[in-house]
């Protein structure tokens, strides 16, 4: 199967003050379409910066950054705002919800970058929601939320444009072991049944356990 | 689509409900003082614009910058009543009056109380039917040849002394009010009208008025007047105006100077506002980093961002406005008296709001918003989303 994502000999370190921070070195890393990849390694190893990398949210010193064909590292700020926007679907450790939003608002909003009408983003919307199983939630604001059922909406809303990827930074690293295991489920159905790519970074075996591959990542270097 | 939601900014707007409270009250205040002194500017305007007559024609004495200044000899008064363009009434008299103003002191009533400059008026008898809005609503018209007043309702209100059947000592002499008018609110109203030749002998005028105001025959004649007081030697030291131009003229320099006041202390104060503003809108982009930075992940751009904010700070700021506005509304039931520059005495009148106070309280206020929401807004759109989504 053709890689969906293609990383070649990337580095990336940041500055603070005069010093210089290595945080990748000279990585390569493919992944085939509709793998379900696990990035482990020791807090601090740069699987958030490999991921943001990924994502398009950041860009490496060094090294190139295929996804589904585009070099994301050549593409200016705004045609990489347009890429992540049908591209990427994102999910956080903290759920990133925007707590003045309800769940539906909160999946509409990246539909709102699309060229969709509002009767199609409605359908999207409700969708997603069942797809996470809280279609019955769609007017309940964050707060309204148990933190599993956050996760759920935020999986909804990185679902909802159907990107290509959906990259995933420690998504059950703030829940409890049922909650997880609700999330870990869903994301194992995503890849299944709607076949996304995932990269879920994660420190806890059990829920990298869940992926197809597992690597690591140690002082900037993959294992 | 590309825009960050409208609802979005507003429910950001009202979670914060002390600081956005805080912060549109600083905005309303200065929007209430700045349209409070407009409104005083205005008022003076409307309330002396109101006191003259399209159809009159007032003359005095070219360097007179007021009517107490000017002095218009009796010879002129004579050769200015016979032009052709001065109407006459049934008996064929000049509809014309030689008015003598003159300027008194007199106690205020109530704590803010101590002298204040009165206008007396020396009229004839014509100056009734030039001025037809003066009405005695209370006591009698004053008797012609006798030392008797009439007082304007707004001087009755705020004088001490000044009520009908009370008597009131200038000039060397003692004056009985007979009667009190109302005018509808123009500057007669704060005024105190009696026999020209009284006054005239009280005053040691002889027979000199300070001014001439006359009904003109027809609108159309006034070119042809002004071309004769070009013209005519005798009438050269004197110029011409309507009524109502002349009254107006004189609320020029009172609105103009409350105007430029009000600007200069509005302005003083928006800095505070502005601050306010700023400092609200700097703790919601710190407050919302990691919803900006979740939001710019999921592709929206940096100018959205941007107009998020300084949409959500014109909000703020249009509250402000429309809070100040509503306020400052209710001074239009209030009446207030100042000593007027134009005529070096007191003159009553109400704060009135026009449609142009409305729109520049508005914009001012957008200005302010806009000043206040701008460095705050850039701060939002330059942040990198990698460190704003770290910031958790
Ligand atoms: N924006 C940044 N500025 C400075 N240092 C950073 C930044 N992002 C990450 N780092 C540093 O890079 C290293 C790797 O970070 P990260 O990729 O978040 O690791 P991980 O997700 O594996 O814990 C850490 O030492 C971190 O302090
Ligand atoms: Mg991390």
């Amino acid at each position: 199967m053709a890689s969906i994502i293609d990383i070649q000999g990337v580095s990336k370190s940041y500055w603070r003050d005069s010093f210089e921070i290595p945080v990748l070195n000279n990585i390569s890393l493919s992944i085939p379409e509709g793998e379900f990849i696990a990035l482990m390694g020791p807090s601090g190893s740069g699987k958030t910066t490999l991921l943001n990398l990924i994502a398009g949210i950041d860009k490496p010193n060094s090294g190139s950054v295929v996804i589904a064909g585009t070099d994301i590292a050549r593409l200016t700020e705004s045609e990489l705002a347009k890429w992540r926007a049908t591209h990427v679907g994102f999910i956080f450790q903290f759920y990133n919800l925007i707590p003045v939003l309800t769940a539906s608002e909160n999946v509409e909003l990246p539909l709102l970058l699309t060229h969709l009408s509002k009767a199609e983003r409605k359908k999207h919307v409700e969708l997603a929601l069942s797809v996470v199983g809280l279609a019955d939630r769609m007017d309940h604001y964050p707060k309204q939320l148990s933190g599993g059922q956050e996760q759920r909406v935020a999986i909804a809303r990185a679902i909802a444009t159907d990107p290509t990827l959906l990259v995933a930074d420690e998504p059950t690293g703030d829940l409890d072991k049922n909650s997880a295991e609700e999330i870990l489920l869903l994301l194992e159905r995503l890849n299944r049944e709607f076949k996304k790519t995932i990269v879920m970074v994660t420190h806890d075996p059990r829920a990298a356990e869940r992926a197809h591959t597992i690597r690591h990542l140690d002082k900037g270097e993959l294992q | 689509m590309m825009t960050i939601p409208f609802k979005y900014i507003v429910r950001s707007l009202f979670t914060r409900r002390l600081t956005t409270f805080i912060t549109i009250s600083g905005l309303a205040l200065v929007v209430f003082v700045f349209v409070a002194v407009l409104m005083l500017a205005n008022g003076i305007r409307q309330t002396l614009i109101a006191t003259g007559s399209e159809e009159n024609v007032l003359v005095a004495r070219k360097a007179a910058n007021g009517e107490i200044s000017s002095i218009i000899p009796n010879e002129t008064y004579g050769i200015i009543t016979s032009l052709p363009q001065v109407a006459r009434n049934a008996e064929g008299r000049p509809l014309a009056t030689g008015d003598v103003v003159a300027v008194i002191n007199l106690n205020k009533i109530g704590t803010d109380g101590g002298l204040s400059n009165v206008t007396v008026r020396g009229v004839s008898p014509a100056a009734f039917e030039l001025r037809p809005q003066v009405k005695i609503v209370e006591g009698r018209m004053f008797n012609w040849g006798a030392r008797e007043i009439i007082v304007g309702a707004s001087i009755e209100r705020r004088f001490e002394g000044t009520q009908v059947g009370q008597r009131v000592k200038f000039a060397g002499d003692q004056w009985t009010i007979v009667g009190k008018f109302e005018t509808g609110g123009d500057g007669f109203n704060s005024e105190m009208w009696a026999d020209v030749r009284q006054i005239q002998d009280a005053f040691s005028r002889g027979s000199s008025s300070s001014t001439v105001t006359f009904r003109l025959t027809s609108p159309d004649a006034l070119p042809d007047l002004q071309r004769t007081f070009e013209q005519d030697n005798r009438l050269q030291e004197f110029e011409i105006k309507t009524e109502k131009q002349f009254f107006a003229d004189q609320s020029e320099f009172m609105a103009v100077f409350l105007s430029v006041l009000g600007i200069f202390i509005t302005v003083f104060f928006s800095v505070g506002a502005v601050i306010g503003a700023m400092i609200t809108m700097y703790a919601a982009v710190a407050n919302r980093t990691v919803e900006i930075g979740t939001m710019r992940a999921l592709g929206f751009r940096r100018r959205s961002v941007l107009m998020a904010f300084l949409t959500e700070s014109l909000i703020i700021s249009v509250i402000g406005a429309g809070v100040g506005l509503f306020l400052a509304s209710f001074l239009q039931f209030l009446r207030v008296s100042t000593l007027n520059f134009g005529s070096f005495s007191e003159l009553e009148f109400s704060f009135a709001l026009t449609s142009d106070t409305v729109i520049a309280a508005i914009v001012f206020a957008l200005l302010m918003g806009f000043v206040g929401g701008f460095l705050p807004s850039i701060r939002a759109a330059r942040l990198n989303i990698v460190n704003a989504l770290r910031s958790v």
